[in-house]
């Protein structure tokens, strides 16, 4: 396989291509003919699916761990590591594990599918300036798969930071709405992404900085080298709160959640399929590669202040979720919930919550893309609307549409059997085994699920046709845009199995020195049963655990 | 004159002058001289492009003879001086910014208005005296730098004569200019009382050795010393002249001043804070940490919501030297170097703005007010970039120097125990987004205003249902539409077009490739003094 770098940089320097089309002698050829705008689009295209083949390519390769034995520890592949800014300890370092390698596999798969329906998209709705637009979208592919990617916290924290300026233009430039409303909506919701985030820059610096200074070492910010310099509980915990509320914000959950609905009212079509199908994993991404590797210690002190907020996150985007009737929103706010699925299950810190929630968080981007879309081909046919008042009985002439939503409304709600069942199953049984109570009530949380994705489909598809609707097949073309979606979603609901294996000796690993210290002698009694050597070998974990057994 | 006086003159030891080291700051000042005397030939080719010319061959010079100085080390003319790292980084601060000065301001009105000889000879006086400033060891070496700086930007904010802005912002900088050059001079009269010295290594050492450090006309005098240096380098809570002064001078003089004066004052403040008073930060290094968060806050707060773009920048340059003071607080290598570094990053992301305005300012009648921008990103591609590239870079946006300047800041400030500061750094780039952003925004997400007549509009040039129509004059003076609309018929002028894509293309360039400049600043912190 090429290097990860390829991997990153093709989009955006396809891209880059596509918007200095009209240079050199193909662009001035196609500029005879007039067909100039579509080059862009076709060059993205292309460079997306590209990056998709490579991401299969990844998965493909990545063996789960060392097969020998039972060993579960985390293995970097395919790394680079380059020094970037020697002065500040700063790695262009990269790799492929457990727990992104099934991250990039979503990533290109919602991208690639995003730039298909923009390509597809021709006619009085074809995208306007598209030099600039497939740029953009190109470079947020970039920042996103370097994002995952980066196993340096640095280099992590520039990525996170320079995804949102393209969504900034995406946004602002192609958004729905009138005008100031637009930019409006967009500088809301990247003041309030960017502010999470520079506070996790002063974090970031703080957590290489600090670590340096009490074991007295060289500067660092890669990621293996910080997770053996591990900090002092008083500063882990302010460092913590700071990444959290970065992720928190990017995902979003409860108290952090102003910006989506403006935000996601406003986005393009194929910029909110993205947004919310992968740019939320990567705050709950965050908290698995990041935060607690880098400071178990708080994670297990704030434990249950995560639990909870994510536990009223569930609850409260279930409520929300049914009360709103913007297609858009019940979309928006199921999101909010199911994220906080995903909390719940990282901060159980059990191996099954990890697994499931990494799980999850492919399922839900799986699912929540494909319904934005049919959202989308719903709007077209209620006349516009996107509000669930004016569609209805579009079920009508177009029974394949109206499976294609169902698949897709019933992996949302979980049904057993879909993927998603076996990722909610695995959080809650992770759950189960460290909070009872919380488990108990996020229950709610999953018949939530099935209220609101069940009232979508049927004040949508069913009741009485609504009075601007007019009921038609899905086209060919739309159904060529779902297709990968929700093949993978069958694929997933079918095989799970190579995607848990994939990520669970990674999972586990995460979680592994948090769940120590939370509980040192359950964790100890369950590692001696899978006699994981990450616990064995590494002494000051065992000083660690018996601290904190005798508090 | 008897002849016993000239064998006693004879006999005098006559200081031993290093013109090799003092070489950049000649290049400077006799750059001024030629310039000046050219600039009186009666030839009108002569005075409108040799002149120019010749003062960017002064500073080609000055960074030639620079880069000769290059790893020197030395204390020269009796330690009044120090030639090193810093000197020689600050000097190719300065030059850079003085070219792209002189590009900008070469055909602007103010050059019309005052003669293209002495506005150019002003500007290179005043680049001497910064010069000088950053060598200085010795605080009448310093306060006489100061001077030099600082008398010719009085003269030079006053420069467009027939208007009243300029004027008023000439003559408010002199009177506050003076404020805080009395200041300073007392604040370093009492501390040559207490210390019995004016060279800063006899201050430091007179510090330690009769542990002075809580010695009321000590304490009396650095209070005053940090009061006049914040003056010159616009800090709260003596920032209050920046915004009325960068709003009223001509454009190109301010992004002269944004740069220019911001090395001098730090590095001043760096030399005589690091080095002559080291042995007693204790003393001085929380009340300017305070100073400093106060600055950021103020300096974010103030930006918000305003409507030109040059108070905003004046605002915005404010919040810079509150960052940049966070790495004098430290009093380390590490703040050295991470000053320097942003001083440089903090040059190419202001020139690009400040490029960008001068150019509009000549193709609008808007002036520098946000309207002046709006919907450049699809009629003036190669001003809208530059500009993009310079605001995210302010606000400290990855990909940009802006990110790597503010990361090694924070990295200085957390490494030397202030990590409070740290955050309020990254508090004052959230605030910075609320107002960076909406340029952005207006660039590229609104669209041309109906009167901004720019040729180049192309067929979407008409205005949206919301793009209010605004009227012509909305501008302000008719001598500002004058000027601004005269050049419009001339097309663009390529040179101030080339300075936004320099510097907007060094704004990315460092961002992405952020080593060259850590090996420049590399050396500036070894040779500083006693560290």
């Amino acid at each position: 396989m090429p290097p990860l770098s390829v991997l990153i940089w093709l989009p955006a320097a396809f891209g880059l291509r596509g918007a200095l089309a009209g240079i050199g002698p193909l662009g001035r050829a196609l500029a005879r003919d007039g067909r100039e705008q579509l080059v862009p689009g076709a060059l993205a295209l292309i460079a997306s699916i590209a990056a998709l083949g490579l991401a299969i390519g990844y998965i493909v390769e990545y063996g789960p761990g060392t097969q020998s034995g039972q060993t579960v520890t985390q293995t970097l592949q395919h790394v680079t590591n380059v020094a970037w800014i020697p002065a500040l300890g700063i790695h262009y370092k990269l790799g492929v594990d457990g727990l992104n390698v099934l991250l990039i596999g979503l990533t290109t798969l919602v991208f690639a599918v995003a730039m298909l329906a923009a390509n597809l998209r021709s006619g009085p709705g074809a995208t306007e300036r598209p030099r600039l637009y497939y740029f953009f979208f190109m470079l947020a592919e970039s920042a996103v798969l370097g994002a995952f990617l980066a196993q340096d916290l640095a280099l992590f924290v520039a990525f996170f930071d320079l995804m949102l300026i393209p969504f900034y233009f995406l946004m602002g430039m192609w958004g729905r709405g009138s005008r100031p409303d637009r930019i409006k909506a967009t500088i809301k919701l990247v003041i309030y992404t960017l502010v999470g985030s520079l506070l996790m820059l002063a974090a970031a610096i703080a957590t290489g900085v600090l670590a340096s200074q009490q074991h007295g070492t060289h500067i660092t910010f890669a990621l293996s080298s910080l997770q053996a310099l591990p900090l002092s509980k008083g500063s882990q915990e302010w460092i913590f709160l700071f990444f959290a509320a970065a992720f928190l914000v990017k995902m979003p959950a409860f108290p952090l959640q102003g910006w989506m609905p403006d935000g996601y009212r406003t986005m393009p079509i194929e910029v909110l399929m993205v947004f919310s199908g992968v740019l939320s994993k990567v705050g709950a991404y965050g908290f698995l590669a990041i935060v607690l590797p880098l400071f178990p210690k708080a994670a297990v002190h704030f434990q249950m202040l995560m639990l909870l907020i994510a536990l009223i996150s569930i609850l409260y985007g279930s409520v929300v979720a049914f009360t709103q009737t913007d297609a858009r929103l019940i979309a928006g706010y199921s999101s909010i919930a199911q994220l906080g699925f995903i909390t719940l299950g990282i901060f159980a810190l059990q191996p099954q919550g990890a697994e499931g929630a990494l799980l999850q968080m492919v399922n839900h981007g799986l699912v929540v893309a494909p319904i934005f879309f049919i959202i989308f081909l719903l709007s077209r046919r209620a006349g516009g609307s996107e509000d669930i008042k004016d569609m209805g009985g579009i079920a009508f002439r177009a029974p394949v549409l109206a499976t294609l939503f169902l698949v897709v409304a019933l992996a949302t709600l979980a049904m057993p059997g879909s993927a998603n069942f076996v990722g909610e199953f695995m959080i809650l049984l992770g759950l189960f085994k460290s909070k009872l109570v919380i488990a108990i009530i996020a229950f709610a949380g999953v018949a939530g699920a099935s209220v609101y994705a069940l009232r979508l489909f049927i004040r949508s598809m069913h009741n009485r046709v609504g009075e601007g609707v007019r009921s038609r097949e899905i086209s060919a073309r739309d159904g060529l845009i779902l297709a990968p979606l929700i093949g993978a979603i069958l694929f997933l609901a079918l095989y799970p199995q190579p995607a848990l294996k994939r990520s669970e000796g990674s999972a586990s690993a995460a979680i592994a020195e948090a769940r120590l210290i939370a509980a040192p002698t359950v964790a100890r009694v369950g590692a001696e049963e899978v006699s994981t050597p990450v616990v064995h070998s590494t002494p000051h974990l065992t000083v660690a655990s018996g601290r904190h057994g005798s508090r | 004159m008897t002849p016993q006086m000239l064998i006693a003159a004879a006999h005098i030891p006559a200081p031993h002058v290093p013109f090799g080291g003092l070489s950049p700051l000649l290049a400077f000042l006799g750059g001024a001289l030629i310039v000046l005397m050219v600039g009186l030939m009666s030839p009108r080719r002569v005075r409108e492009q040799g002149v120019p010319a010749l003062a960017i061959i002064a500073l080609g010079a000055a960074i030639g003879l620079t880069i000769w100085q290059w790893g020197d080390q030395r204390s020269i003319l009796d330690g009044a001086l120090r030639i090193d790292g810093t000197y020689l980084v600050a000097n190719l601060i300065l030059a850079t910014g003085g070219i792209a000065a002189v590009l900008l301001a070469w055909r602007s009105a103010a050059g019309h208005e005052a003669a293209h000889g002495e506005l150019h000879a002003l500007l290179l006086s005043s680049l001497g005296g910064m010069s000088l400033l950053t060598a200085a060891q010795n605080t009448v070496v310093l306060f006489l730098g100061l001077e030099l700086l600082s008398i010719p930007l009085y003269v030079l904010c006053a420069t467009e004569m027939r208007r009243e802005r300029s004027l008023e912002s000439g003559l408010k900088y002199l009177i506050i200019g003076s404020v805080g050059s009395a200041t300073l001079l007392y604040g370093l009269a009492l501390i040559y009382g207490a210390t019995g010295s004016s060279s800063f290594g006899a201050i430091a050492g007179a510090i330690s050795a009769r542990s002075l450090t809580g010695d009321v006309m000590l304490l009396g005098g650095i209070t005053l010393a940090i009061a006049g240096f914040c003056f010159k380098a616009s800090v709260a809570p003596f920032h209050q002249w920046t915004p009325d002064v960068y709003e009223g001078a001509p454009t190109p003089i301010t992004a002269f001043m944004a740069v220019a004066t911001k090395v001098g004052a730090l590095v001043a403040f760096l030399r005589f804070f690091d080095v002559a008073l080291i042995g007693a930060s204790g003393d001085w290094a929380p009340t300017v940490a305070v100073l400093a968060a106060i600055t950021i806050i103020v300096g974010n707060v103030g930006a918000l919501g305003q409507s030109s773009l040059k108070r905003m920048l004046a605002y915005s340059s404010v919040a810079q030297a509150g960052y940049m003071l966070a790495g004098v607080v430290v009093a380390s290598k590490l703040g050295v170097r991470a000053t320097l570094l942003y001083l440089i990053v903090y040059l190419f992301m202001n020139m690009a703005a400040f490029a960008v305005i001068v150019a509009r300012e000549r193709e609008t009648s808007f002036g520098d007010d946000i309207q002046a921008v709006a919907g450049i990103g699809r009629s003036r591609p190669w001003l809208a970039w530059p500009l993009t590239l310079s605001m995210l870079g302010l606000a400290g946006i990855p990909a940009t120097a802006g990110f790597v300047g503010k990361f090694y800041l924070i990295d200085a400030a957390v490494s030397g125990g202030y990590t409070w500061l740290g955050v309020v750094i990254v508090i004052g780039s959230m605030i910075s987004l609320a107002y960076y952003l909406p340029v952005v925004a207006a660039m590229w997400m609104r669209e041309a205003p109906a009167s901004a007549a720019a040729p180049a509009a192309g067929p979407s040039g008409e205005p949206g249902p919301s793009g209010s129509p605004y009227p012509a004059i909305a501008g302000g003076s008719p001598e500002l539409d004058e000027a601004g609309s005269a050049p419009a018929h001339g097309g663009p002028h390529g040179e101030v077009v080339l300075v936004a894509v320099l510097a907007g293309a060094a704004t990315l360039f460092f961002g992405i490739v952020p080593q060259p400049l850590f090996d420049l600043v590399a050396h500036a912190g070894r040779g500083l003094g006693l560290f």
